[in-house]
């Protein structure tokens, strides 16, 4: 008498593991749906709210752009991005030196240089702008100094990593010529690396180009201290203005760094 | 021009192009000894070709030369220089008086032809110098001469990665010729070449050889090339050298020792 | 061949690459001035900032109930909008596939996930707390939008993809067009979605404590309050209390993805 033959996609194991993740995930969606307080009426009536709200937002007053001061604003919130990102750009570049783990073979470093940009990058560009605001007072110099920061852990990490993925044979044949440590730096990592730099930079650029266009709602700079005005004084026409402006600005940007992008890689 | 003859670093009377190799031996895990006990000396103008199978630990034997991987114990002296007993900064200069050819050819793929060349004098130019690409003016004719010396005149301002196999090899050899060094260590320069230009390279490292009065070690697997354009093959088996010659005392009976089984030598 | 090493120049200066670093040299002083930066003002800001530190330090956890409430709220807005999100971006995601569907259907689809990117979250979170009022109904709708957003992007384009022949095959055997996808189409792209879906509740873990600010609900709120009452030391607590939360949280997918990635 033959056994059947039987073949298991999972271990006993790893199908426990895998049920009570599923068991978890499904746990968690049910207790918050029954704990969060949602008054089920304001959801009910959101589609009425959201149809009075865009009423008052038609039509854009176009007018407001030069009377209020949008296009100074919209100029000083590329001034925050551009600058902001510059400046991350300086700053990453050691600590992704440092956390990289081919380059930087002290893990204690390592490890230090991870910290820096996890940091970064879990605190959040409008956290990091009241912090500076602050600290700096309100205006443009807060809210570059937060894109700058929050932008350091975003670009620090992807260079790391694409250090790491560097090819060692130039590297090796570097070393065996007996090059000193920096020269190999400049002659063997950076031409490798330096297309995805130029790719993360303007991919940064891009993102920080849309926070720039919101940390003014606490005050640090940018047309967001438009938006805050017009909201506060439920100026709703020039509300929508303003985000036409922001939504031109964000879409300009992108199809500049997509063409950028072509060039260069 | 001071760079254009290797001194005799420690005067004691070595010929200045020479390699003493003295009981190297390196072991990757504990126990485990995968060069065990290796000596030979190379002198003056030769062409050295080393056999045998691969995992016998050619390559670890090239690279515990130059001390990229450390030996686990033995002497190397390189030109009158103890190698085993220098580190950090000496270790890094005396370097550059040994130079090496890649198998995957190993230059900077998105840098040009010349700049690639140059590169075999990074370890005379301050770091500040080579960011600027400020190289000395006898260093550029130098490097245009090899590159002319190993016929791609015509390409020194292209990007390396627009070069066939065969023509990277070449700009690698003439890199490692930049470094004036006192030998040339070759690890499987052919084994990502097609046959003709296999030929080519071994004659371009013999020729090498020839004009520099320096040894030119091979790590090869090709026996035939290796027969055809060394002076003396050293053979290797599990981790020994067994044996050491001109090519033409490489019976079958040693590649037998060296490569076991028979089929393949018909 | 004579040595043309006079004539040879082994670099080009590359012009367009220094008049480049010249330009953004000359950008960021014309930026600096613009944006009013002088030197007694940064420093001025040190010393702010010293100072601001000193307050910070010890953090202060009295109000421990409040931060966990606020801290819970958080969790559940990411939870409720990433699995309404999710499961939202998977048909809309569909939808917008060139090479699966005509023009009248992707077009809109496109265009909604393009509107639902361009904007901040902030600026979501503003428009549905005046539509929705304050509180975490419109920190979810705003998540929700967010996740659409970001996974109906990269879903669309990893449909762009994938290879046609299966899906030929599977409607040469005749089958409906739902079956096409579900074993067509959906096998050659479930393991990237799962990887979106998890980068994303993570990232919604992150973004709903800071929608909070505007009022959408979430620890943002308390945060900002924080801030304006001047309680820098509840402030450095609440901030603590944000990075050990998304840390445990990135410690717990990174958990998940290895149990699944066997």
């Amino acid at each position: 008498m033959t056994d059947n033959a039987t073949w298991e996609r999972f271990t006993p194991a790893q199908r426990l593991a895998r049920f009570a993740v599923y068991l978890g995930a499904v746990s968690l969606f049910v207790v918050s749906l029954k704990t969060v307080e949602i008054i089920p009426e304001f959801l009910y009536d959101a589609p009425t709210q959201l149809h009075d709200l865009f009423s008052r937002m038609w039509p854009v007053d176009f007018a407001a752009y030069n009377s209020e001061g949008i296009h100074k604003a919209l100029v000083e919130t590329l001034n925050i991005a551009s600058l902001g990102t510059i400046l991350a750009i300086f700053m990453a570049i050691p600590v992704g030196l440092m956390a990289a783990k081919n380059i930087t073979k002290i893990p204690a470093l390592n490890w230090f240089g991870t910290l820096i940009l996890v940091s970064s990058r879990t605190v959040n560009s409008l956290v990091w702008a009241i912090l500076f605001v602050a600290i700096f007072g309100p205006g443009a110099l807060a809210g570059t100094i937060a894109i700058a920061f929050r932008s350091i852990g975003f670009c620090g990490k992807l260079m790391a990593e694409a250090l790491e993925e560097v090819n060692e044979g130039p590297i090796e044949a570097l070393k065996a010529a007996g090059a000193p440590w920096p020269s190999i730096l400049i002659k063997g990592y950076w031409p490798q690396v330096a297309p995805a730099f130029w790719g993360i930079s303007l991919f940064r650029w891009d993102i920080n180009v849309r926070e720039s266009s919101v940390i003014g709602l606490v005050g640090a700079g940018g047309i967001g201290v438009a938006l805050d005005t017009s909201l506060n004084l439920f100026r709703w026409q020039q509300v929508s203005l303003i985000l036409l402006c922001i939504f031109t600005v964000v879409i300009v940007a992108e199809v500049f760094v997509t063409k950028i992008r072509q060039k260069i890689i | 021009m001071s760079h254009a003859i290797s001194k005799n670093h420690n005067g004691n009377g070595a010929s200045p192009r020479s390699l003493f190799v003295e009981n190297l031996e390196k072991a990757y895990t504990k126990g485990n000894l995968i060069l065990k006990g290796l000596t030979f000396e190379v002198h003056g103008e030769t062409t050295v070709g080393i056999i045998g199978p691969s995992g016998t630990g050619k390559s670890t034997l090239l690279r515990c030369i130059n001390r990229l991987i450390e030996p686990t114990s033995g002497k190397i002296i390189v030109a009158g220089q103890d190698i085993t007993s220098l580190s950090g900064t000496r270790l890094r200069l005396a370097r550059r008086h040994i130079g090496m050819v890649f198998q995957e050819f190993n230059l900077v793929e998105r840098l040009s032809v010349i700049e690639n060349v140059l590169c075999g004098r990074l370890g005379y130019l301050p770091s500040w110098r080579a960011w600027l690409r400020k190289f000395p003016q006898e260093d550029i004719n130098q490097a245009f001469k090899l590159i002319d010396q190993v016929g791609l005149g015509e390409f020194a301002t292209q990007r390396a990665d627009s070069l066939s196999g065969g023509q990277r090899q070449r700009v690698g050899i003439a890199r490692a010729m930049m470094q004036n060094p006192d030998v040339i260590m070759a690890d499987e320069p052919t084994s990502s070449l097609d046959p003709k230009t296999s030929v080519e390279i071994m004659e371009l490292l013999k020729q090498v050889s020839a004009t520099q009065h320096i040894p030119v070690l091979i790590n090869i697997h090709d026996v035939n090339l290796a027969q055809r354009f060394c002076d003396r093959i050293i053979g290797m088996s599990q981790g020994h050298i067994v044996f050491d010659g001109p090519p033409s005392e490489l019976s079958p009976e040693h590649l037998k020792q060296i490569y076991g089984g028979e089929d393949w030598l018909a | 061949m004579t040595t043309r090493t006079e004539t040879r120049t082994p670099f080009k200066p590359n012009w367009a690459a220094r008049l480049g670093w010249l330009g953004v040299l000359a950008y960021c002083v014309y930026a600096g001035m613009s944006l009013d930066f002088t030197w007694s003002r940064f420093i001025d800001g040190l010393a702010n900032g010293a100072k601001f530190l000193g307050e910070m330090i010890p953090p202060n956890f009295e109000r421990w109930r409040l931060l966990i409430s606020n801290l819970v709220e958080t969790v559940e807005i990411a939870v409720i909008a990433s699995a309404f999100g999710i499961a939202a971006s998977l048909p809309i995601g569909l939808c917008g596939a060139r090479n699966l569907m005509p023009e009248w259907m992707t077009w809109p689809s496109r265009t909604f996930i393009a509107i639902c990117r361009s904007f901040h979250p902030v600026i979501f979170a503003i428009l549905f707390v005046k539509a929705v009022g304050f509180g975490p109904l419109a920190g979810i709708l705003t998540l929700i939008f967010l996740t659409i957003g970001f996974i109906g992007k990269l879903f669309c384009e990893a449909i762009e993809e994938i290879s046609l022949k299966p899906v030929e095959a599977i409607k040469a055997a005749g089958a409906p067009f739902m079956s096409v996808l579900v074993f067509g189409v959906l096998p050659q792209v479930f393991n990237r979605f799962i990887g979106f879906a998890t980068y994303q509740f993570d990232a919604n873990l992150r973004n709903s404590t800071m929608v909070g600010i505007v009022g959408a609900g979430g620890i943002g709120g308390t945060l900002f309050a924080a801030f304006q009452r001047f309680d820098y030391d509840f402030l450095a607590a609440i901030l603590i209390a944000i990075i050990a939360l998304i840390m445990v949280s990135e410690y717990i997918s990174l958990k998940i993805k290895a149990i699944f990635n066997d």
